[in-house]
């Protein structure tokens, strides 16, 4: 073994071919040929059937969702959406598959030759950087299989297996990049950026929930090096990439470990290799020097998909908007810049910020609420932001009650606090909590007075013009008030008290 | 209507009328054939599973139904055999195999839906080939079939069980399956009637496939009036099986009510003639075509130059198919499991299940297709295999633009002997030459009776062979040729079988 050799050392001496395999769960109700439902976390093999559990005589449907949903998907990836094409069987014996064949698609994919233009952030500001999409085609998923007893994890040294068929059928689809070359240094986030931008575009067209963590969007990351001006390395395929912050760092591990391995004199083995998110290495897998004769012909159960060229176009015709091109449209919009958009993106509460700007919320104070307060209940509750109970017509009633003076900035977040406590709607909370701004000004002037009384060489100074002195005053009267003014007010007549203008 | 003894003479329609009209209960009709089927079976053994009681409870819910004045389908409270191919909830399901030994499906085939739904009352599974692989019932894991003519011989295959119990009088009705001939071959060597309907024309779901493209359910029968109304229960549109044809069938009954060829064109396929093929089939075939014109039909010959071809191409994509058809057979999840003492790995298991758990044919067949499959050599095969059955399909058409219907020989031979060619498979595969065009191209064809040959006494049939769709000019020549023949006769050709 050779040790893995750093990675501003490795990128000196070999270039990076990267290559990606997406695999995306469809979100559709039932699974890809069987009416089974595809909820995750359900009893194990609660949600089968004869069809799912490839029992013999059972037949499969096409499931009509599935295939518009990867019609949409190949669209939004620029892909030409082939006019005819048929599902293949890929044979092979693995007990997590029921008819030891899997229904997928071979020499005619559904959608071929697609790109997709991604920003990679970079020290030196983002760069584009297309990449070629190879095809898209659909497949049935795998049951699952839990190995017991043994310390491999793995079906080899269990003591037993069990598996889960609940998985089994539903619709996956298969996103292969083409060789990504001449990245260099970037590889590895130019693997996390395209990751990121399929499963924005995922979520986007809502054909999926694309969550990593539950295996709706699984990611395979081939990677070879070769010395500059040689033909292209034998590559290895890493599996088990589950978060975009592993696609990023197998990539460079797969990079690290190649570079040690090509510098010491020997070879890289073509082979699957296991991403360790613990340890942020790759070990091997199933070598792949004997490839599996998957014997493919086309699946005689089913009659080819022939997409109709209107139905394509229709489905063109409702695509949504890019993410990447939404982003910066709505960026423009409220005039802010990639840091704030960023930090909006990774808060998950975008979507939420721009319903709330519809309702008719300033974008700033949208931004402000949903970035800030909202997403700090929801890391404390441990929810996704738009589960919580506050709806963006919530947020435009309190900018009402702040514009009209009935609240301030310090009461509008009671009165959140109020709202996702369940106590009920902005005015609702407010009548039960009895918060309102004090607008007596005879309350407020004694306050006033009360406070220059206790503060007569502040008084001296502002009456003497040095205006900015007033803070302290209007704080101490906001102190007494318990909040329950306003400051600007508070200010106002303050002023008007002591016979000084605000210059 | 009685005894018992004529009961199981009857033809289901017979048997169907008499029972709406309350001349006799289905129950009285079921039992009649569980009799018979104690009586003979022992000797005949077209039976993997009778379910006396099931079939009784059927029989008996249609006599309320009767008795309560709810309307009965055309066949309500008949008995019928169904090919242990299909799937039966609550009944074993086989395949001939011993890696299915045991298994009771969770589920009914939509054939066996329908036929519950109709009334039809299941007296239980018919053996056959394991896995509908053979043309003799001989690969039965469970033992051979034999012939009511003689039982010294095959009853054909692989649907022998069902073309036996419905020569031996043990059902009026049979379900078989025909992926190259297993409906017709046996119709043909037991002197019964078989019908493959048109690909998509009769649900596949809950049939065990063989070969996916080419299976394809039928009705096995004594008379072409009862294939007819047996296909009308159990054809048409089934949103489960995607090759379903959601056009409306044919319809077969009128057809063979109408039973008349005047006017209409019949080609003798000159490939299917000739060397090959015994004396006494071809002169009974002979004498069957004259019978045709002088019922009014017009005769001339055709060429299907490609069907030279079509055995060889047959035996690529069947096996390819179901080499991957049968890979689920792994002694995971069902059936027979072997090997597994705890210490040996997944792999092991399932290769030991599938050593001891299929037979010699269908591992031979298994390796052909996996080997055609492979990288490397597909194209040579399984794509020079396609190629070849869309030429067959061309010559069909061509043929079809000539003339309304095809005939041919239904097979080379009669019954041949038990163990004769069972260690011959080249000699068994040539019992289907001239059934597996029609497979091939998805059509429909229709085998009846014509007389025994000479030189033996046996069986000899006729196939009538029509496009995909025209099921009904089956049965308008079938019933014709029938009717003709009954009538020179004086009775059906089966009531010259020998007593058992």
């Amino acid at each position: 073994m050779t040790d893995p050799i750093p990675f501003d050392q490795a990128l000196q001496a070999f270039e990076p071919v990267i290559g990606l395999e997406v695999h995306v769960e469809l979100g559709t109700n039932t699974k890809m040929f069987c009416g089974c439902p595809t909820g995750f976390g359900a009893e194990p093999n609660t949600q089968t059937c004869p069809v799912c559990l490839g029992l013999p005589g059972s037949l499969p449907v096409a499931n009509a969702q599935a295939i518009e949903s990867i019609i949409r998907i190949g669209l939004a990836l620029n892909c030409d959406i082939a006019e005819w094409c048929r599902m293949s069987r890929k044979n092979y014996f693995y007990p997590d598959m029921p008819k030891d064949y899997q229904v997928s698609q071979y020499d005619e994919p559904i959608c071929v030759d697609g790109h997709l233009d991604i920003t990679v952030p970079t020290d030196d500001g983002p760069v584009e950087v297309r990449i070629d999409i190879e095809r898209v085609h659909m497949e049935e998923d795998t049951g699952k299989l839990t190995h017991a007893g043994g310390d491999t994890g793995r079906i080899h040294g269990a003591d037993y297996s069990l598996v889960d068929y609940n998985r089994a059928g539903i619709p996956l689809v298969e996103i292969v990049t083409k060789p990504v070359v001449g990245t260099g240094r970037l590889a590895p986030a130019v693997a996390r950026a395209y990751v990121a931008e399929l499963r924005d575009i995922m979520r986007a067209l809502g054909v999926s929930d694309v969550k990593m963590e539950e295996g709706s969007l699984r990611c395979d990351a081939n990677v070879s090096l070769n010395r500059p001006g040689d033909p292209w390395g034998t590559r290895s395929e890493t599996k088990n990439v589950n978060s975009l912050r592993s696609v990023e760092r197998a990539v460079r591990a797969e990079i690290e470990r190649q570079a040690g391995v090509l510098d010491g004199g020997e070879r890289v083995v073509q082979e699957t290799r296991h991403f360790h998110e613990d340890t942020g290495v790759t070990t091997p897998g199933r070598s792949k020097e004997h490839a599996e004769d998957y014997r493919y012909f086309p699946e005689p159960d089913l009659v080819p998909i022939a997409p109709s060229r209107e139905w394509v176009e229709e489905l063109r015709a409702t695509l949504p908007e890019r993410p990447s091109v939404r982003r910066a449209r709505l960026a423009a919009e409220w005039g802010i810049g990639d840091f704030e958009m960023a930090t909006l993106v990774n808060a998950g509460v975008l979507d939420l910020v721009e319903a709330t700007v519809a309702a008719g919320v300033a974008p700033d104070a949208a931004r402000k609420w949903w970035s800030g307060e909202f997403t700090r209940v929801a890391n404390e509750r441990d929810v996704d932001p738009a589960d919580l109970p506050v709806t963006p017509a919530d947020i435009g009633r309190v900018e009402e009650l702040i514009a009209s003076g009935a609240l301030n900035d310090k009461l509008a977040r009671q009165v959140f606090e109020g709202v996702l406590a369940g106590e009920g709607t902005p005015d609702e909370v407010v009548a039960a909590r009895g918060l309102a701004v004090v607008s007596d000004d005879s309350a407020l002037l004694a306050a006033i007075d009360a406070a220059l009384a206790e503060q007569p060489d502040v008084a001296e100074k502002i009456r003497s013009g040095k205006v900015q002195a007033a803070g302290a005053i209007v704080g101490a009267v906001m102190k007494a008030t318990r909040g329950q003014a306003d400051a600007g007010k508070v200010r106002a007549l303050l002023l008007e008290r002591l016979g000084v203008s605000d210059a | 209507m009685s005894p018992a003894a004529d009961l199981v003479r009857q033809s289901a329609a017979v048997l169907a009328e008499a029972i709406a009209a309350g001349e006799v209960s289905s129950r009285e009709v079921t039992q009649a054939h569980l009799e018979r089927i104690v009586d003979v079976d022992d000797r005949v053994h077209a039976f993997l599973h009778v379910d006396a009681q099931g079939a009784l409870e059927a029989a008996d819910a249609v006599d309320r139904a009767r008795a309560a004045g709810d309307a009965l389908g055309p066949l309500a409270g008949v008995p019928i055999a169904v090919k242990d191919v299909l799937a039966t909830r609550g009944m074993p399901t086989t395949c001939g195999s011993r890696i299915l030994e045991g298994w009771q499906p969770p589920y009914d085939a939509t054939v066996v839906e329908r036929l519950r739904g109709a009334g039809i009352v299941i007296l239980g599974k018919t053996n056959m080939d394991e896995f509908a692989m053979g043309s003799s019932t001989e690969h039965s894991a469970y033992g051979p079939t034999h012939n009511p003519w003689d039982l010294t011989r095959i009853p054909g295959g692989s649907g022998g069980g069902s073309a036996a119990a419905v020569a031996s009088f043990e059902s009026p009705l049979a379900i078989g399956t025909d992926t190259g001939g297993s409906i017709r071959q046996p119709a043909a060597v037991t002197g019964t009637v078989g019908v493959k309907p048109t690909y998509g024309g009769v649900s596949r779901y809950g049939l065990v496939a063989l070969a996916s493209s080419l299976d394809q359910a039928g009705p096995c029968t004594r008379t072409v009036m009862d294939a007819a109304l047996l296909h009308s229960v159990i054809g048409g549109h089934d949103p489960r099986d995607s090759t379903s044809i959601p056009e409306p069938m044919p319809d077969v009954v009128a057809a063979a009510q109408r039973a008349d060829v005047r006017g209409m064109r019949i080609g003798l396929v000159r490939e299917l003639s000739g060397e090959g093929y015994q004396a006494g089939v071809l002169q009974r075939f002979t004498e069957a075509v004259a019978i045709l014109e002088d019922l009014g039909a017009e005769v001339v010959e055709v060429s299907c130059p490609h069907f030279d071809y079509a055995l060889g191409a047959y035996y690529l994509i069947l096996p390819s198919e179901c080499s991957s058809n049968l890979a689920r057979f792994d002694g995971m999840r069902y059936g027979l499991r072997a090997g597994d003492n705890g210490d040996r790995s997944v792999e092991e298991v399932m290769s030991l299940t599938r050593e001891a758990g299929f037979g010699a044919e269908v591992k031979r067949r298994i390796m052909l297709g996996t080997y055609a499959l492979s990288s490397g050599y597909y194209d040579a095969y399984y794509g020079q295999a396609q190629k070849v059955r869309t030429l067959i399909q061309r010559d069909f058409a061509a043929a079809f633009d000539q003339v309304d219907v095809l005939i041919s020989p239904t097979a080379p031979t009669t019954a041949f002997r038990l163990g004769e060619k069972v260690d011959d498979p080249l000699a068994m595969y040539l019992n289907d030459v001239a059934t597996i065009p029609v497979n091939l191209a998805g059509n429909c064809a229709l085998s009846l009776p014509v007389g025994l040959a000479p030189e033996d006494g046996l069986p000899v049939g006729l196939q009538v062979m029509a496009p995909a769709l025209a099921d009904d000019r089956l049965y308008l020549v079938g019933a014709a040729l029938e009717g003709a023949l009954r009538d020179r006769w004086g009775h059906l050709l089966i009531e010259e079988a020998p007593a058992l």
